[in-house]
């Protein structure tokens, strides 16, 4: 038998409230239980980075928690992200550069970009690229996802 | 895919996770940062039957400096060491180090205690600990005891841990003033495990050296032989060419990525360039 537990928490600032497996992960609860689909799931050991999603102030991986450990937490979810106006410039950028083509990576280069830029990083492109190791573009677009970071840091954009 | 079912507790004190892995008997497995022990769930290479979250540990947590000691509670993340301006301070080998490890959204959640209690071979924090002399503080639910870290990392994932007991702090000597530091690790991607990476710290007129090797072997090693060809020595051409002929003495071991000899020859890179760092 499945064991589960209540947990509350917020997503993108509402409270949710929910009865989960405790096996079941961070990312797989937003997608299937809260219907917050934005978050992508990849390869469910924390390489790809599809599912980066900001928990408490921080951007992690959705799919290295369990959604029982996000119990009281504060979660924004790249549609929170939207939603809140915080990643407009840098959408905005990427749609400029093309920084996107099957867009399964985007969600997660989206939020780790985002902390890259609110952390005040500059505009290196090796540090820019560093930042983003742990991300992974199957269309092999790092060039112009770079450039839209660039971009977005330089006020080059505006939404 | 996904991780096999199990038991949660979250408990509040360190004593009461202690209790919960002292009833376990050996099926209970802490969880910290989660960054290594997800994966393996979700691989199924782990199932344990209770999973004993320390994340609502508070005791756990923090950095303290004092009486030459730096003393790192071990849930602490590796964001948290990055940030703190004491800890780098006090240990100039950190900030070299931290950025190394794996990706900022990793280092978000995984914490120091963690990866020297995984024993993973390649990962950084264990080599740290090793080649500062550092020492673990262990704790089971009747007591404490610290092991020193030459004596703590016995194999692959393997360490002087036993089941009932969590590597609680980690504690390191302050930096010397003029201590000499060098780190450098062979990866292909930044943020990966390294094939072959190397730290060293020595005195400012390198009478003293400590070498240690990580991704060669089935453990960070110290590299006796090495130190002993450097220690003392004008640290020149002749000094690291003889270090590097030293190391043959080392047993190297294969991993997916690359063959022993391809080891041997990536920790001679790895200890020449981190040589060369000590020397600037």
């Amino acid at each position: 038998m499945t064991r589960t537990t209540r947990i509350s928490l917020s997503v993108n600032g509402e409270l949710v409230s929910a009865e989960v497996p405790v096996r079941r992960n961070l990312v797989d609860f937003l997608r299937q239980d809260v219907g917050l689909t934005g978050s992508h799931v990849g390869c469910e050991q924390g390489v790809c980075g599809a599912c980066t999603l900001e928990l408490d102030g921080r951007m992690v991986r959705g799919c290295l928690m369990l959604a029982v450990q996000a119990d009281g937490a504060k979660v924004t979810t790249v549609e929170g992200l939207a939603d809140s106006g915080r990643s407009a410039d840098l959408r905005q950028a990427f749609a400029t550069r093309n920084a996107l083509q099957c867009g399964f990576c985007t969600p997660g280069m989206l939020a780790s970009a985002l902390e890259y830029i609110e952390k005040g990083g500059a505009p290196d492109r090796t540090a820019i690229r560093e930042h983003l190791s742990g991300n992974y573009c199957r269309c092999t677009g790092y060039q112009a996802i770079v450039d839209a970071v660039c971009d977005t840091i330089d006020g080059k954009v505006s939404a | 895919m996904k991780a096999p079912d199990f038991d949660y507790e979250r408990p509040n004190t360190l004593a009461a996770a202690l209790a919960l892995l002292a009833d376990g008997d050996g099926a209970a497995e802490p969880l910290a940062g989660g960054q290594s022990l997800m994966p393996m769930m979700n691989f199924r290479l782990a199932a344990p039957d209770v999973l004993v979250d320390l994340n609502a540990i508070s005791e756990l947590s923090g950095i303290t400096v004092e009486d030459g000691w730096i003393r790192i509670g071990a849930t602490t993340r590796y964001c948290e060491l990055e940030a703190s301006e004491e800890l780098c301070a006090a240990m100039p080998l950190f900030p070299k180090v931290l950025p190394h490890v794996a990706h900022a959204a990793i280092r978000n959640r995984g914490t120091i205690g963690g990866s020297i209690a995984l024993a993973d071979p390649a990962a950084e924090m264990p080599a740290l600990v090793l080649v500062l002399g550092g020492e673990i503080v262990l704790q089971n639910a009747t007591g404490q005891r610290t092991v020193p870290a030459d004596d703590f990392f016995l194999g692959i994932f393997d360490t002087e841990r036993e089941p009932d007991e969590l590597v609680v702090e980690v504690r390191l000597p302050v930096a010397e003033h003029s201590q000499r530091f060098g780190f450098h690790e062979i990866v292909r991607r930044h943020g990966d495990y390294a094939m072959a990476g190397c730290m060293i710290t020595a005195s400012m007129t390198l009478d003293t050296v400590r070498i240690t090797l990580f991704g060669v072997a089935d453990r960070p090693v110290r590299a006796d032989l090495a130190e002993a060809a450097l220690a003392g020595s004008d640290g020149g051409a002749a000094a690291i060419d003889a270090a590097i002929d030293a190391l043959s003495d080392l047993e190297f071991e294969a991993d997916l990525n690359a063959a022993e000899n391809t080891k041997h020859h990536l920790a001679g890179v790895a200890l020449r360039r981190a040589w060369a760092e000590v020397l600037t």
